[in-house]
Parts: structure tokens; sequence; C-alpha cells
């Protein structure tokens, strides 16, 4: 059972925004990584937030997952959405939810230094004071036996917002 | 005005912070993201909009307020 944490590396974004956060040259000397995100984006209401490995953009990714949004749940998959070349790992929202209110999302990949395919489990939920706000849960592979050494997050539409932080844990089993 | 599209890069052997326009390939990326999301979004909106209607049709039908549907199923 892995049980220590250690802090990678962490950013935050600037003025301005971003359209991504790249994690690159991570040491492959972990058992696990684990990436937390504190964030909302710039535009729209509703964002999904996806993540790329190695820049492999390739449909390379299925997953699933399952939300609640306040009115209604659902569940969808890359089957279902037409695409795979990202990983969907969360909901953030976007510029007209609540000012200064930021959404968190984990995302936890074992192994991501082995030669198997990487498995990655994520959840995420974001603030908003009015009905409807999303949280839910993610399942997703990389189909790739490559050891990660770098990974981008980015949401579907517009950027990151200024304050948002994504901060990189390594994690070694006792 | 659009945004500016730039990705900010952390090495996490020297922790270096840098912020770097996207590349051409990234950009396409961004705009075909964008496109299925817009897509998707439009999908739900019409379906929610599609219950919204049948809902107040079968009412409508019935000759009951959502209320009293409601304590109907209570």
């Amino acid at each position: 059972m892995a049980n220590t944490f250690v802090k990678i590396a962490s950013v935050t974004v600037g003025s301005g925004g971003a359209s991504s956060i790249d994690f690159t040259s991570i040491p492959g000397t972990y058992t696990d990584i684990l990436v937390k995100l504190s964030g909302r984006c710039t535009t729209g209401t509703i964002r999904n937030l996806y993540m790329n490995l190695n820049s492999d953009t390739g449909s390379n990714y299925p997953f699933r997952f399952l939300y609640g949004n306040g009115s209604s749940a659902g569940s969808s998959n890359s089957t279902s959405e037409g695409f795979s070349d990202v990983a969907w790992v969360g909901y953030l929202g976007g510029s007209t939810i609540t000012a200064s209110t930021f959404g968190n999302v984990e995302i936890y990949i074992p192994n991501y230094a082995g030669a198997t395919y990487k498995s990655i489990s994520s959840d995420s939920v974001y603030e908003n004071n009015a009905t409807a706000a999303y949280a839910s849960m993610h399942a997703a592979i990389w189909n790739s036996t490559s050891a990660i050494t770098s990974l981008t997050l980015k949401a579907n539409s517009g950027n990151l917002a200024e304050f948002s932080t994504a901060t990189l844990y390594g994690i070694k089993s006792s | 005005m659009s945004e500016v599209a730039t990705a900010i890069e952390v090495n996490c052997e020297t922790g270096e912070v840098t912020e770097r326009p996207l590349t051409a390939e990234e950009i396409s990326q961004r705009e075909a993201d964008a496109a299925a999301a817009a897509a998707r979004q439009a999908e739900e909106d019409a379906k929610a909009a599609a219950d919204a209607e049948a809902k107040a049709a079968l009412l409508t039908k019935l000759g009951i307020t959502a209320d009293e549907a409601k304590l109907l199923l209570a």
C-alpha cells in the first residue's frame, strides 16, 4: 500500500490564464503519481478537464465516467462521446459560476513508470452558488507501455483561470 | 478578443517554470476539443428541452399541475 507522498512540483496560473499546464521530466522514481488541481476556467459555465500523457494525442485513452449536477445524474464513455484522444478526468466551472470559487480535481495514476498500460482514476467537484454544479468520478486507461514522463492538463474550451493551481505528488510504497 | 493560447510548463527535474505559445498541433487540437464540447452541450440542451416539453404536454393531457403530479407519486 502506497503511503508516502512527496510534492514533485506545483504551479499556479498567472494573470491572463493558461491554455494548459504541462508537467515535464517527471522522475520515474516513485510507485504512483497523484495530481491535485484547484481550478476554474475563463469561459462558459461547465468545462471538461482533459489530460494527455507524454504528449500522446492519439486515440489511446478510452474512458468512462459518472456525474451528478444537482438535478440529474448520468454516465458516459469515450465510445458515446466519440473521442478518446484525451483522458476526460473531471469537470471545472467556467466564467459564469460564482465568482472566486474554484473546483477540485484529483487524478491518481498507479504504476506510472511501469511497462503495462496505465490506469487513471479521478474525481472532481466544483463550487457554484446555484442549482447546477457537477460532481463526477472518472476512469480511463492510457494504452501505452511507456513510462509516464510528462502530463498535460487542459480545459475543453477556454483557458485555466488565474490562481488555478496544480500540484504533482509522487508516492512511494513503504 | 480571443484569449492568449499559452501553455505553462513545469520541469519536474529543475523546478523551472516557463510559459510558451501553443504549437500549431496543440491549437488545432484545442479547436477540435471545443467543437466537440459545443456539439455535446447542444445535444444535452436539446434533450433537456424535449424532456421538459414532453412533461408539460403530459401534465396538460392529465389536467393536473406539476405539484399535483408530485403528490400522486409521493
